[in-house]
């Protein structure tokens, strides 16, 4: 699967495994908050790596002291208007110096991928209605900025 | 006044090329109609009963006279020759083509101007006092903070899709003319006791369905903070503030179920992270207040004797002088209002003849710009007092020196039904009745300082909760009441009005108003303005009147 990460198109191949799938052995994945704090042992020890994916009423507190090693979080987005993950994304880059992947993903327009950069998100998640091109593009919506975030 | 730097222009054309692509896309029907919703509205595009409405920002209210001349052609080439202002000093089209928009926009880039997050769910346009820089009762002028939010405030990539609206307002001065307490954050420039300047922090404030008065978050906020005290509690809202139902999304309810002790604690907290990494310099402090700096005002403005003459020569335009200008800190200026509230046109709407002409009035008497104000009037803040005389002729000539500012017909009206699909009654109507009944200007000006408001539904566009007198349009089975507030106010001694009973029919409400004005001429004291009367006596007396009648 394709996903813009660090301003180019890459392939990826993380998985979501869902909180009532089981884990699979090998392969990279990312799980919920609820399931990375109940299962945390378990999961470090399996064979590929295992990031986490953060829903906008998530508390970034619960898992900020796992996110040292952390090779990978998802903002889910599930409602493009709901803006709480551009704070979660700025947060986890400043307040919790989080340097690993911040990957945008679920129900985020095209427009918000510019705001979405600025917060410190790194990679985003494309589907039909955002094709490679134009989310490449949206990056450089504006070539000016007011105030400081992330980026 | 602010000059846009080359960043500024390319962050506005930008912004169309963006917008453009975004209609286009919604034409083409790649967007769907909730996605591209969002995106217009913090272009300040809505749809409405007739057509789409844009607004457009109008800065802390500051307009130059080349701006003015743009919003006129705006209106004669894309809307029906006028526009509108509205109480947060921005300006509406009523009737402009979608696909135009783009090009609207583009035309209001080439003289500074945008509609950006003059609606939607973001922080909005920044207004102050319309006064700042002149009146007597400055403490410091608001604008540079204005033009500093303002420019944080722009395409702020966290806190564009907040719970709800968020609106900001300044104000310099001892007398509140910015209604900051009925502001999601209100700022006041207060001196501390060391005699510093800093802000007086409010917030929590807001009209509409709930109308709640802002509380007190911090007492004296150092200059070089505000920045970050006001990213703080925007941080806060944004992650804390409900969005499981609109009409509890604004930080005033968030402030209200938490309460303000849990939410300040919250925003300190916050604020300690963050405060030195969004430190205000006062180098740069200093640049913006540069492009503040006051006009070359003449030094003996005040001694030629001519004014005196023709104040004794003219009684009307005497009572123009006496109502619809005010006090200004140089000898021998004063500022003048432009009345937008002529007895037969709607509140706040002006033509794009009036505009051009205003524009000129601009250039040739007040230094080439304009203020748009609160009540929906316009003020040319700078006027030699010799001047004042021919500046009256020409408004008056223009329908604009109606001699009303502050009484009882500068009303505050909503769209109401004429425009607004979520009306429950009219209110442009109610206006020009009330208007009619008012028509002598002998009792007008007895009545001295009455604000009346009307909202043509609880959404309470017009801020009828803070009317002395409010006026809600509600639906009777289909039929158009209206329920009367009195003792609201929007200034320093804020207060949502009581209300005094049920609602009125239509074609009782101007008779009510005249009731209630009437056991105020009874029953005031003096000097005692309305607001002072409805205090003392409370309503008991105006409900008898008015009911008893009915
Ligand atoms: C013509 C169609 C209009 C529609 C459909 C409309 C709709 C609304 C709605 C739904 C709200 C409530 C928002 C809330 O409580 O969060 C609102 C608030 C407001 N409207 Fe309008 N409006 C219209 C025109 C205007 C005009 C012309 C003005 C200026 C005179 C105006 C000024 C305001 C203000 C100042 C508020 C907010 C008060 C506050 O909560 O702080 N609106 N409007
Ligand atoms: S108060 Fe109601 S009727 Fe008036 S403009 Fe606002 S939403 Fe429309």
């Amino acid at each position: 699967m394709q996903i813009i990460k660090d301003k180019k198109i890459t392939e990826d191949n993380w998985q979501f495994v869902a909180d009532d799938q089981d884990i699979p052995q090998t392969g990279d994945i990312t799980v919920s908050v609820s399931r990375w704090l109940n299962d945390k042992d378990s999961l470090t020890r399996r064979g590929g790596q295992t990031g986490l994916r953060i829903r906008s009423t998530d508390t970034l507190e619960d898992i900020a002291g796992d996110l040292a090693g952390m090779p990978l979080v998802e903002l889910d987005i599930a409602m493009f208007g709901d803006g709480r993950s551009f704070s979660q994304a700025w947060l986890l880059r400043n307040r919790y110096h989080y340097r690993g992947e911040i990957r945008a993903v679920g129900n985020y327009l095209i427009d918000q991928i510019f705001y979405l950069h600025r917060t410190g998100v790194d990679a985003f998640q494309l589907d039909e209605s955002r094709k490679p091109e134009d989310a490449l593009a949206a990056l450089n919506d504006f070539s000016v900025a007011y105030q400081p975030s992330v980026n | 006044m602010y000059q846009y730097t080359q960043d500024d222009q390319t962050l506005i054309d930008e912004r169309v090329a963006q917008f453009r692509g975004q209609t286009e896309r919604f034409l083409k029907g790649e967007l769907d109609g909730d996605q591209f919703r969002a995106l217009r509205l913090m272009n300040g595009l809505y749809i409405q009963t007739h057509a789409p409405m844009l607004r457009v920002a109008g800065p802390y209210g500051l307009l130059s006279s080349r701006q003015l001349r743009k919003l006129a052609e705006i209106a004669r080439k894309y809307d029906k020759g006028y526009c509108h202002f509205t109480t947060r000093q921005n300006i509406q089209y009523n009737w402009p083509k979608l696909e135009e928009v783009p090009d609207i926009l583009a035309e209001l880039a080439e003289v500074q101007m945008h509609a950006i997050q003059t609606s939607g769910n973001c922080m909005r346009n920044t207004t102050t006092d319309p006064l700042s820089g002149v009146c007597k009762d400055e403490i410091e002028d608001p604008r540079p903070y204005c033009e500093i939010i303002r420019q944080w405030t722009t395409l702020h990539p966290e806190f564009a899709f907040l719970p709800r609206k968020f609106k900001i307002a300044v104000s310099g001065a001892l007398h509140d003319r910015a209604a900051t307490q009925f502001h999601d954050i209100g700022l006041h420039l207060v001196k501390n006791d060391a005699g510093e300047v800093g802000f007086k922090v409010f917030v929590g404030g807001g009209l509409g369905r709930t109308p709640v008065i802002g509380q007190v978050i911090r007492p004296f906020l150092e200059k070089k903070h505000l920045l970050s005290y006001l990213e703080a509690i925007v941080r806060i809202y944004n992650l804390f503030g409900r969005r499981d139902n609109k009409y509890k999304a604004r930080i005033k309810i968030l402030v209200k179920e938490e309460g303000l002790e849990k939410i300040t604690e919250l925003v300190k907290q916050e604020w300690q992270l963050n405060k030195d990494s969004l430190e205000l310099s006062d180098e740069r402090i200093e640049s913006i207040k540069a492009q503040f700096a006051p006009p070359a005002y003449e030094t003996n403005a005040g001694l030629d004797g001519s004014f005196n003459d023709r104040l004794q020569d003219n009684p009307a335009f005497a009572t123009w002088v006496q109502q619809n200008t005010a006090d200004h800190r140089v000898p021998g200026y004063r500022a003048a209002f432009i009345s937008l509230k002529a007895p037969d046109a709607p509140p706040g709407d002006i033509t794009d003849t009036q505009l051009d002409l205003v524009a000129d009035l601009a250039d040739r008497f007040s230094f080439g710009e304009v203020r748009s104000t609160h009540r929906q009037n316009l003020v040319l803040t700078d006027v030699k007092q010799t001047d004042l005389f021919t500046l009256w002729q020409e408004l008056d000539a223009a329908k604009l020196a109606t001699p009303n500012i502050g009484s009882a017909t500068d009303i505050i009206c909503c769209p109401g039904l004429d425009f607004c699909s979520l009306a429950n009654a009219g209110s442009i109507g109610i206006t020009r009745e009330i208007n009619q009944a008012l028509d002598d200007l002998d009792y007008l000006h007895d009545l001295g300082d009455i604000k009346i408001n009307i909202s043509g539904c609880m959404n309470g566009c017009a801020h009828q909760s803070v009317g002395h007198i409010g006026i809600l349009g509600v639906d009777k089975k289909g039929e158009e009441w209206y329920q009367i507030t009195l003792g609201g106010s929007s200034e320093n001694e804020a207060a949502i009005g009581d209300r005094l009973g049920p609602a009125v029919a239509k074609d009782q409400i101007t008779r009510a108003v005249q009731d209630i004005l009437d056991v105020y001429i009874k029953q005031r004291q003096e000097d005692e303005s309305f607001l002072h009367t409805v205090k003392r006596v409370g309503i008991t007396p105006f409900k008898e009147q008015v009911y008893a009648n009915h």
